[in-house]
């Protein structure tokens, strides 16, 4: 029988996509800013949807006492090789204190010492317990005044025309139902991509990753459709992690000092630098030198130490605890082997994402991003997101209150209706002879073999980008042909789609950045030393169907504004 | 990476088909069922908001699992988690919420 869907239409004055870290926020300070009707349409349940479902253990950005938020500035850029916008950094670093007071007085747990000060974990850290941080956050954001969540809602498109922002389409992934959304402005909060790249754990335990496996490049892949410029993709992010559970490790790398260390115990992370992707990279080349595995070392912690490690783990990635368990063996027994996790695309850790300007709107008008789709602003972790809804949300505040977004319901309705006829074609599909779950394994094997994978050593060359570039091409005609028998398998249609279009956009840039400024990050053997010629943005649009490049120089005023 | 509903416990009242992050847990006749196991996280979201503790977490054998599965039993601000062993011991972690980590 075919299957039609009902079609809704809500009319809001704001809309998130995207009820992470950054979406609720972005919610909860436009509420208490404003009188502004706001819709979060959340694929899943915002109660433990994003990256911190299982919780956190740390707030890793940070102004520790005798820190300023231009030292979190300098770190940062270091860090990325020179290749970040300062002006994002430096607003995100001026609100972190900020927020994560915001999140004690909401019922964060932050550890205080006796004088009432919050505990430091090195220069930008402070300690927490995080086992509960999403659904305190969400918990807010649902009793905000004039703020509405619709769970299990997922957008595909943007409605955009004259590169202005009016709305956006989706469906429900547990009813037959299809939605139109139109609002004034539009914050896109969808996170960054994983499963583009072969998994570290391929089989069984695939979804066992570092980056949430739901975060799937959806609001990268709807900017770049709708002709948004994007920056940094190239600049990937390969977390160096626990084997096999993907675990975090800084609660051992800094929370009790463990040195990198190879099979022969050897401490070889002062050897090729101490940057987050020398760090990785030494990690790789101790392996491929037939020294590895490689440890965190753990076993000169004390005894005592392990009960509290258990402890930490269990708030944060308790599969972790599970395997000390499983292995008898405690921390202190026995070192903690590492690996490279394969690249994900991830604006809170890099600097991938939308091209923003200082208030966070992309260069679509009415369009803001924040959290790990927004780029140019690396290491902002969880308090930089909670920063970046604050900032976006405080500028579609004013900008409304301006006039300057106006409300246009009867715009763009025939080409809603085309995006739900497009999702019924899927759902009225004949199973081709290929499944979405084969072709998603398709798309991770060339990206692994051919743009720098795990396999490949995170290294790749022109040739190897040509090749997988056209594969991936393949593959998106293969994908326009898939179909979907219930709603939950038509979002797996559209976040392979999504996939694919993020993997064509980050070769592109792979491609266009002909140095190598970050090892591992982007490795590219064609080009195996940095040159200042690239002392520059590689951005990128699409137009007509084609990734254009765009190469911008370095952005150095305190506040930049788009010229279009 | 996943999950293991027991059906003679689960009371079917949908509270982890809600809060799944992957939407991955569906009800059927009143039980809830992990429609895709390979899909899970293992963010343990559901073991923890589960109210008869009916959810068991473990590791798959492809990265460490012996056998061993986990769950929790929440009693206000404490979080019982209960390991049991192949063996059929138990070892039990209590972790309060009020309790930040020390690391």
């Amino acid at each position: 029988m075919e299957q039609k869907l009902e079609r809704k239409k809500i009319d809001t004055d704001v809309l998130i996509i995207g009820g992470g870290t950054a979406g609720c926020y972005a919610a909860l300070n436009i509420s208490r800013n404003s009188n502004l009707s706001v819709l979060i349409a959340e694929k899943a349940n915002i109660k433990r949807s994003g990256c911190l479902a299982a919780g956190v253990n740390a707030i890793n950005a940070y102004i520790v006492e005798g820190r300023t938020p231009q030292d979190y500035v300098d770190y940062a850029t270091k860090d990325a090789g020179g290749i970040v916008r300062e002006d994002l950094l430096l607003s995100a670093a001026e609100h972190f204190n900020e927020t994560a007071e915001d999140m004690e007085r909401l019922g964060l747990v932050i550890l205080k010492d006796e004088n009432g000060k919050y505990v430091a974990r090195g220069n930008r850290n402070i300690k927490i317990n995080g086992e509960n941080f999403k659904p305190i956050l969400a918990k807010a954001a649902e009793e905000a005044e004039n703020v509405t969540v619709l769970n299990h809602i997922n957008i595909t498109d943007l409605l955009v025309l004259n590169n202005r922002v009016y709305g956006a389409v989706g469906f429900s992934v547990k009813e037959q139902i299809a939605y139109e959304i139109h609002a004034k402005a539009v914050l896109v909060a969808t996170g960054g991509a994983a499963g583009l790249y072969k998994p570290n754990n391929p089989g069984f335990s695939r979804h066992k990753m570092w980056y949430p496996p739901f975060n799937t490049g959806a609001g990268y892949a709807m900017g770049i459709l709708a002709g948004a410029e994007m920056t940094s993709f190239e600049m990937r992010f390969i977390a160096l992690r626990c084997k096999d559970t993907i675990a975090p490790t800084g609660t051992i790398a800094q929370g009790v000092g463990a040195k990198q260390v190879n099979a022969r115990g050897f401490v070889y992370e002062d050897k090729y630098g101490l940057t987050t992707s020398e760090r990785v990279y030494g990690t790789v080349r101790e392996n491929q030198l037939g020294n590895g595995p490689c440890y965190l070392k753990t076993s000169v912690i004390r005894k005592e130490q392990d009960e509290e490690l258990l402890k930490a783990y269990l708030n944060m990635a308790p599969s972790q605890t599970l395997k000390w368990i499983e292995s008898g063996k405690n921390p202190s027994e026995q070192d903690v082997e590492i690996q490279g996790t394969e690249p994900y695309i991830v604006g809170g850790h890099t600097a991938s994402g939308y091209w923003v300007n200082t208030n966070r709107e992309t260069t679509i008008h009415g369009l803001y991003a924040a959290g790990d789709v927004a780029g140019g602003c690396p290491q902002k972790y969880v308090t930089g997101a909670l920063a970046e809804g604050e900032i976006a949300a405080l500028d579609i505040v004013k900008k409304i209150s301006e006039n300057v977004f106006i409300d246009d319901a009867g715009i763009l309705q025939e080409k809603a209706s085309d995006i739900m006829d497009s999702y019924e074609t899927v759902l009225n599909a004949k199973a081709g002879l290929y499944s979405v779950e084969e072709l998603e394994e398709a798309m991770q094997k060339v990206m692994d073999e051919y743009a720098g994978g795990i396999s490949a050593n995170y290294q790749f060359n022109e040739k190897q980008l040509a090749l997988a570039e056209e594969k991936i091409e393949g593959l998106q005609k293969l994908a326009e042909e898939a179909s979907a028998g219930d709603m939950h398998e038509l979002l797996f249609v559209y976040e392979l789609r999504e996939r694919l279009v993020v993997c064509k956009s980050l070769i592109a840039h792979l491609l266009a950045r002909k140095e190598t400024r970050w090892h591992s990050f982007n490795e590219n053997l064609d080009y195996p030393d940095e040159d200042v010629a690239f002392e520059k943005y590689v951005n990128s649009r699409m137009e007509d169907g084609k990734i254009k490049i765009i190469l911008r120089d370095l952005v150095k005023e305190a506040d930049y504004e788009h010229q279009n | 990476m996943s999950i293991r509903i027991n059906e003679t416990h689960c009371i079917g009242c949908g509270r982890c088909t809600e809060v799944c992050p992957g939407t991955l847990i569906e009800l059927k006749e009143k039980k809830a069922v992990m429609r895709y196991p390979k899909d899970c996280w293992g963010c343990v979201s559901c073991v923890k908001e589960c109210p008869v503790g009916a959810i068991d977490f473990f590791l798959g054998a492809d990265i460490g699992g012996m056998g061993s599965t986990m769950h929790v039993e929440s009693e206000g601000d404490i979080l019982h988690w209960k390991i049991r062993k192949p063996d059929g011991t138990d070892k039990i972690i209590d972790v309060n919420r009020k309790d930040s980590n020390r690391y």
